[in-house]
């Protein structure tokens, strides 16, 4: 602690001169990251992070940034790269911002020991390594800050994605848009088998008109679908089988015999209808 | 012991399961059943299972088994009221009991039985005739 002396008090009394440095640097740097970050937000992000630096330095010493009195500039750091994550800054814009504090701190450590060769050396790897970790940690808690946004943009697909339509008494609708997968087809599954209980309709129809691709593994999952649907004494009907995909179908060998497919939603609804001995008369 | 009842409606038989099933009364079922229908020259059967939460590998062939059993005594099973969770579990378990007609509930599932009868008595005048 005693020995990175010099760097504690080059952080106080140099404040001003490292300040200034350093945002001339990081003005230059963001010069891409235009309209996401004020100047002025930039200035006041670079002194309230010096202010807290030094003071952490000063208290609990330069040795380890790991260390509990440090926990003030992990938060900051924090803070800084979440707000980043939302503003859609990228992971190396983010950790920037540590690491162009280096040039500044070297400058003004190269001025405190020009005469002390030795002790200057010190000083920069104390200050290299001290920047480095904070770096890092930056850059750990930007990645989380974005798995944590990508993990919420999934859970809020997945309920978007299963929309279970009455269409008319006894009969439901299941338009599925996007890939399937196996966690998707699950919830599809449990969905739509809840509200066939719930309305006791004994038709339902999954529409695959927004799946773009229909292989193996979708393939068996919707004949799983069909089949539960069945056991729970309920028909299945299939639409919205795109040109493409019946070929597909064929061609991957998939046994889709004794499930009704339909072209569209309209001949799928036609046939529900039927089955329920619905007819309409055009007046 | 306990023992699931297996009721007489007319030509057909009622068995409702309103208890878990375990694999003693699974067994002593699908005994009790057989020999009711073969007595009672039962022509349909109606198992309800609405009350059954969960299943695991041998209620669930156990389930097949019975619907089996009683098709080749020449009675029509339906089987009604299957659960959400249950049809999973027996579709992921491989037992998409082919040949057991299910509905929804047990009024329904006693409509089918009518008409599955009703067209199978036609078939058989047909043949006389």
């Amino acid at each position: 602690m005693t020995s990175n002396g010099t760097l504690v008090s080059a952080l106080q009394t140099r404040r001003q001169e490292i300040l200034a440095t350093w945002l001339a640097q990081l003005e230059h740097i963001s010069a891409s990251s235009k309209g996401r970050l004020s100047s002025k937000d930039l200035g006041r992000q670079a002194d309230d992070f010096l202010t807290i630096l030094a003071s952490a330095a000063q208290a609990h010493g330069t040795d380890d940034a790991g260390a509990e009195g440090w926990q003030s500039v992990r938060e900051f750091l924090e803070d800084l790269s979440r707000q980043r994550v939302l503003a859609g800054f990228s992971s190396d814009e983010t950790a920037t911002f540590i690491f162009s504090l280096k040039r500044p701190i070297f400058d003004a450590l190269g001025k405190v020991c020009s005469d002390d060769a030795e002790n200057l050396a010190e000083q920069l790897w104390a200050a290299t390594e001290l920047l480095d970790k904070l770096g890092l940690h930056t850059v750990k808690t930007f990645q989380a800050s974005r798995e944590e946004v990508i993990g919420r943009q999934q859970t809020e697909l997945l309920e978007l994605s299963t929309p279970v339509v009455k269409l008319w008494d006894g009969i439901l609708a299941l338009p599925m848009i996007g890939t399937l997968d196996s966690a998707r087809t699950q919830i599809v599954m449990e969905s739509l088998l809840q509200k066939i209980v719930e309305t006791e309709s004994q038709i339902a129809i999954i529409d695959i008109t927004g799946v773009p691709t229909v292989d193996t593994l979708v393939a068996q999952h919707l004949l799983k679908t069909v089949t539960a649907i069945r056991l729970m004494g309920a028909d299945c009907i299939i639409s919205g089988v795109r040109p493409q995909i019946a070929q597909t179908i064929v061609h991957l060998g998939v046994d889709l015999l004794g499930v009704t497919t339909k072209a569209n939603l309209a001949d799928a609804l036609a046939l529900a209808l039927k089955r329920n001995g619905i007819s309409f008369v055009k007046h | 012991m306990d023992r699931i009842p297996i009721l007489k409606m007319g030509e057909f038989l009622l068995v409702t399961i309103q208890v878990d099933m375990h694999d003693q009364l699974a067994l002593q079922l699908q005994d009790d059943l057989t020999r009711a229908i073969d007595r009672n020259g039962a022509k349909g059967v109606l198992i309800d299972i609405s009350a059954l939460g969960m299943v695991d590998s041998f209620i669930g062939r156990m389930i097949a088994d019975i619907s089996g059993m009683a098709r080749i005594l020449d009675a029509k099973t339906v089987l009604v009221g299957m659960q959400p969770a249950v049809a999973i579990t027996l579709v992921e378990l491989g037992l998409s009991l082919p040949g057991v007609a299910t509905a929804l509930n047990v009024e329904r599932g006693m409509r089918l039985l009518r008409q599955t009868l009703a067209e199978s008595d036609d078939d058989a005048n047909f043949i006389k005739r």
